[in-house]
């Protein structure tokens, strides 16, 4: 794909996605509904009393650590594993008790599992294969995939004959050829270098716009799942944590456990002191100090609370803040992460507890004017932080 | 590390190779004897391969094995594949320990124990003793050494495979001969190899387990030994030899290839 071409598509794709939100609308029909569904294997619960609307068109995807359930729960749509209770619906039909090779959705699998003594062709055909799509269609939708995928030259060769990424397309390919009412995604970009996976997680959504699909992609990347998903479900220890879109769940974390999971975040304790006229002011131990939150939300006097900023949003300087409405505090340098384009600063604070702060590099200075063992001002904004109480 | 050979391990490798070959090469040789006279060398000839040809008796016994051999080989090959796929699928069902040594069992099991216990089993049936127990009794032992081979193969096989196809709409059965068995066909075919070889060679067990009319050629080669070595013996095992090196080498290639094919695909896999 030429890039002008990728631009183009990119533009119109922003364009849809910014009005696409068919979760906030009540009257919207979900496609696929989890109700209540638990799964045990012997003692231990891989997902528990757990319901999850997904609607459709939507690119959804499930974030969390290695066992926290988020593959199980894609596996029970897929059939491969059934719920101990609950209910799985998929456009009103419920999909408990149905084998895999009898559901209307597809998997591209985290191996790809290509069949390895089959041609690229007859990996893509062997779906359409199985049920019995007659061979002129199943040749145009094969050549179809393989045009969508840009493999075309390759449609001869066998698994072994290509490369990580060739395979990926190919397993793609695959699980797309069917036209499944969903796409499940297991961690799909997994085993390609950040490159070739930062490219293809633009690539994936141009597809699941161009063929109007709904996607469930499970990953344990949080910067894959913000830059594919429309919403991130948030999962820990078999329950749901948060269910947003991308920057939700970035910019109002419902957790401690969110906020620390996606991103990077300075977390301060401290105790509720006044909350009132969407103020929210906290005392925080650390700095001994009172600091103020723009923020509504429910939470009474006393009650134990965390701040958490992000280091973006934290400024660091050499002099005070002249604005006296900012949260304020004085530190030393700790240490100085140098990233290239970022520089992230260590402040340490009075009582020895640190905070991050990061500050892109604008200029192409290799001597930065602030330096280790500095005496430097952080401070933030009312409006930069939030208020978790959990 | 010294790359040439010290002379304690040549001499080692010498004397080893020697033992395990020279009564072989010995009988090789002397199947080429024109001497009615096993022992004494006079001059090459091809006599007692032509003699073989006449002698009804032999011929018999070698295609009774061959029979007995080809369909044990093949009845067992089917068992054998069943069974590792009920031990490596299955894989918490109680009592799985049990089974699973029950399976390694009779690769250790002496053999007159299993061909006397065969025996006992065959006679408090009453079933008649001649082909057919013969052909069960090399079912029953070669079974786990096809069982051993292909289970190892299944033990590296990628189950998202047999998943894929699930869920692209295969039911499975279908699943299992369009998928599972092509892949792991070179473990299969060297596990009948296998099989095929061990029955051909059996002795104790087919003895035990045989009865009128039904004479292998190890049976038949065993007692005509006892009544002297003649040169026709030796050019029959030489033709043994020849089929059982033959198997062999196809069985050993067979999972070489298969092995390096999968080294290929893993190296291609890594650099791609």
């Amino acid at each position: 794909m030429s890039t002008g071409v990728a631009e183009k598509t990119q533009k119109t794709v922003g364009g849809i996605r910014r009005k696409f939100a068919p979760w906030t609308d009540p009257k919207a029909v979900p496609l696929i509904r989890y109700q209540n569904v638990t799964k045990r294997f012997g003692s231990f619960t891989a997902v528990e009393d757990l319901s999850l609307d997904i609607y459709e068109r939507e690119f959804f995807a499930l974030l969390g650590p290695s066992g926290c359930g988020k593959t199980t729960l894609m596996r029970m749509l897929a059939g491969f594993e059934e719920p101990t209770s609950g209910r799985i619906t998929l456009a009103g039909q419920d999909l408990v008790g149905t084998p895999p090779y009898k559901r209307p959705v597809n998997m591209m699998f985290q191996s790809y599992a290509l069949f390895p003594h089959m041609s690229v062709w007859d990996n893509i055909a062997f779906g359409l294969k199985q049920d019995g799509v007659a061979k002129d269609a199943t040749a145009a939708r094969v050549e179809e995939m393989l045009k969508l995928v840009k493999l075309e030259q390759f449609a001869r060769r066998k698994p072994h004959q290509l490369s990580g990424g060739q395979r990926q397309r190919v397993a793609l390919a695959r699980s797309l050829a069917k036209r499944p009412k969903v796409l499940l995604l297991d961690e799909p970009l997994g085993a390609l270098d950040k490159k070739l996976r930062e490219e293809t997680q633009f690539e994936l959504m141009d597809i699941q716009m161009e063929l109007g699909m709904t996607f469930l992609i499970v990953t344990h990347d949080q910067e894959e799942a913000m830059t594919v998903a429309d919403r991130i479900a948030v999962m820990n220890h078999g329950k749901l944590v948060q269910v947003a879109p991308p920057a939700v769940i970035y910019e109002q974390p419902a957790s401690r456990y969110v906020a620390d999971f996606v991103g990077d975040v300075n977390l301060i304790e401290g105790k509720v002191e006044s909350n009132a006229g969407g103020l929210v002011r906290v005392h925080a131990a650390a700095a001994d100090m009172s600091l103020t939150i723009a923020q509504d939300i429910q939470a009474q006097p006393g009650d134990a609370a965390w701040i958490a900023v992000r280091p973006e949003k934290v400024r660091i300087d050499l002099d005070p803040p002249a604005d006296r409405s900012v949260n304020c505090v004085s530190g030393t340098i700790w240490d100085i992460g140098y990233l290239g384009d970022l520089s992230i600063y260590h402040v340490e604070l009075a009582d020895g507890s640190r905070i991050k702060a990061a500050k892109p590099n604008l200029t192409r200075m290799v001597e930065r004017p602030i330096s280790w063992d500095d005496k430097v001002w952080i401070s933030w904004s009312p409006d930069a932080g939030v208020v978790l109480t959990s | 590390m010294r790359k040439g050979l010290s002379l304690f391990n040549l001499s080692s490798l010498v004397l080893g190779f020697t033992f395990l070959y020279l009564p072989i090469v010995l009988l090789v040789i002397y199947s080429f004897n024109a001497s009615r006279l096993v022992t004494v060398w006079a001059g090459f000839s091809t006599e007692w391969y032509w003699k073989l040809l006449e002698n009804d008796q032999l011929l018999d016994a070698a295609w009774v094995t061959l029979r007995v051999a080809f369909i044990s080989a093949t009845v067992a090959t089917v068992l054998g594949t069943m069974g590792a796929i009920a031990l490596t699928r299955y894989g918490r069902f109680p009592g799985r320990m049990l089974f699973s040594g029950m399976i390694y069992a009779p690769l250790v099991m002496p053999e007159v124990i299993t061909g006397l216990s065969l025996l006992l089993l065959f006679v408090a049936v009453n079933f008649d003793r001649g082909f057919w127990t013969i052909t069960l009794a090399h079912i029953t032992f070669t079974m786990c050494f096809v069982s051993v081979v292909v289970q190892s193969r299944l033990v590296t096989f990628d189950r998202s495979l047999e998943e894929a196809a699930l869920d692209l709409g295969c039911p499975p059965l279908k699943t299992f001969f369009i998928i599972t068995l092509p892949i792991i066909l070179p473990a299969v075919v060297s596990g009948w190899m296998l099989a095929f070889t061990l029955s051909l060679d059996d002795l104790v067990i087919a003895s035990f387990t045989t009865g009128p009319g039904a004479t292998t050629l190890p049976m038949r080669i065993y007692s005509q030994v006892r009544l002297g070595v003649t040169p026709e013996i030796n050019a029959v095992c030489t033709i043994l030899i020849a089929i059982v090196t033959v198997v062999v080498v196809i069985a050993s290639v067979v999972t070489k290839r298969q092995e390096m094919e999968r080294q290929r695909a893993e190296r291609l896999a890594a650099a791609g």
